[in-house]
């Protein structure tokens, strides 16, 4: 799987939610996207791409094209 | 009894007293406990203590004030153990000052070792446990965070703090299987106890209902209930074990 397939992956497995759906979705988008589903997804990330977020950058993941960008600080280029 | 049997553990705090009490019950039960402190080697006797426990003792050294190091230790868990069963946030300071006396600094340090070191620790072991949807968050609260107590301005401020945060938590986190609750200990015979000095504690002793001192074995063994799954149905609760003592 290269990134881009694994950041996709971390969001379908974290949320229960498919592929269709990951384009412009927010946080709170959809129903499975509260707090517990949010650190779900944060804990798949860090495992897909093994690294540790930052509290700062875990606030920040307000969307799955917003996580593309914060990613990149963690040299993950998607 | 193996009540911790394969479950991984981190405890606060556990080169003295109530922590170090914890960890090592927590290593008889069966459990792989990732033990805290800060200075490197005070938690050699531990180690020593547990040598034949079933379970067994990490040392995971770093100041629960530091973020980056609280999150390297997490991850380090994560890495090495795949999971977090528990999470005991124990270390905690105390000192005293009467209302007129309370200086800005100290009181800014008691709320960073033992409020926002906990608010820290709770969302890191969260992230952990939410994945697995299962844990026990266990936080030392006190006493004196229930009723309050003349002298302890900031400190009950602390605990009653730590007894707000367990109680939100614990409706946050219920739905990922997660359980939050705390102990409140009265007077337990330990180093932060007894720093009130010899004199303090004897006239303390009559407030106590029970006429003795706790002993930090007596909170460890508050601390393997909510651990373990004899707990399951427990959640959001403040524990008091005080001996009937009055504050
Ligand atoms: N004893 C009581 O009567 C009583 C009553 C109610 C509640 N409590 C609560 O129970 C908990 C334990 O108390 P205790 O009586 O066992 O205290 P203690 O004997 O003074 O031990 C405190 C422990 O916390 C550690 N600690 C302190 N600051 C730390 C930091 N910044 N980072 C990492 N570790 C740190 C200490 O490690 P170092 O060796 O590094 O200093 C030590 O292991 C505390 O939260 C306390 O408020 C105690």
């Amino acid at each position: 799987m290269n990134h881009s397939e694994k950041y996709e992956a971390a969001f379908v497995s974290a949320l229960g939610i498919s592929k269709d759906d990951l384009p412009g979705l927010q946080y709170q988008g959809v129903a499975a996207w509260d707090s517990i589903g949010h650190m779900q997804l944060i804990f798949a990330l860090e495992e897909a791409f093994g690294i540790m977020l930052d509290t700062s950058d875990i606030i920040d993941l307000s969307s799955f094209e917003k996580g593309k960008e914060l990613l990149r600080k963690y040299d993950v280029e998607l | 009894m193996d009540l911790l049997k394969g479950k991984i553990a981190l405890v606060t705090g556990a080169s003295r007293g109530i922590g170090n009490a914890i960890a090592e019950l927590f290593a008889q039960n069966g459990a792989s406990v990732y033990a805290n402190a800060r200075k490197i080697g005070s938690l050699d006797s531990l180690l020593a203590k547990c040598e034949n426990s079933s379970g067994r003792i990490m040392p995971l050294y770093f100041d629960v004030t530091d973020a980056a190091a609280a999150k390297q230790a997490v991850m380090r868990i994560k890495k090495e153990s795949g999971r977090l069963d528990c999470l005991v946030n124990n270390a905690g300071i105390m000192p005293d000052a009467l209302i007129g006396m309370i200086d800005q600094k100290v009181a800014r340090e008691v709320f960073e070792v033992n409020v926002f070191a906990v608010m820290e620790l709770i969302q890191l072991a969260a992230r952990v446990m939410v994945r697995q949807k299962s844990g026990s968050i266990i936080n030392l609260a006190s006493i004196v965070g229930v009723n309050g107590n003349k002298g302890q301005l900031v400190y009950s401020a602390s605990k009653g703090a730590v007894i707000a945060m367990t109680k939100t938590a614990a409706k946050e986190l219920a739905p990922a299987g997660i359980r939050v609750n705390a102990i409140a200990p009265g007077m337990i015979d330990t180093d932060l106890f007894r720093s009130v000095g010899a004199e303090k504690v004897s006239g303390l002793l009559r407030n106590i209902g029970l006429g003795r001192l706790g002993k930090p074995s007596e909170i460890a063994n508050a601390a393997l209930f909510l651990a373990s799954d004899m707990a399951s149905y427990v959640t959001g609760q403040i524990l008091g074990a005080d001996g009937a003592a009055l504050v």
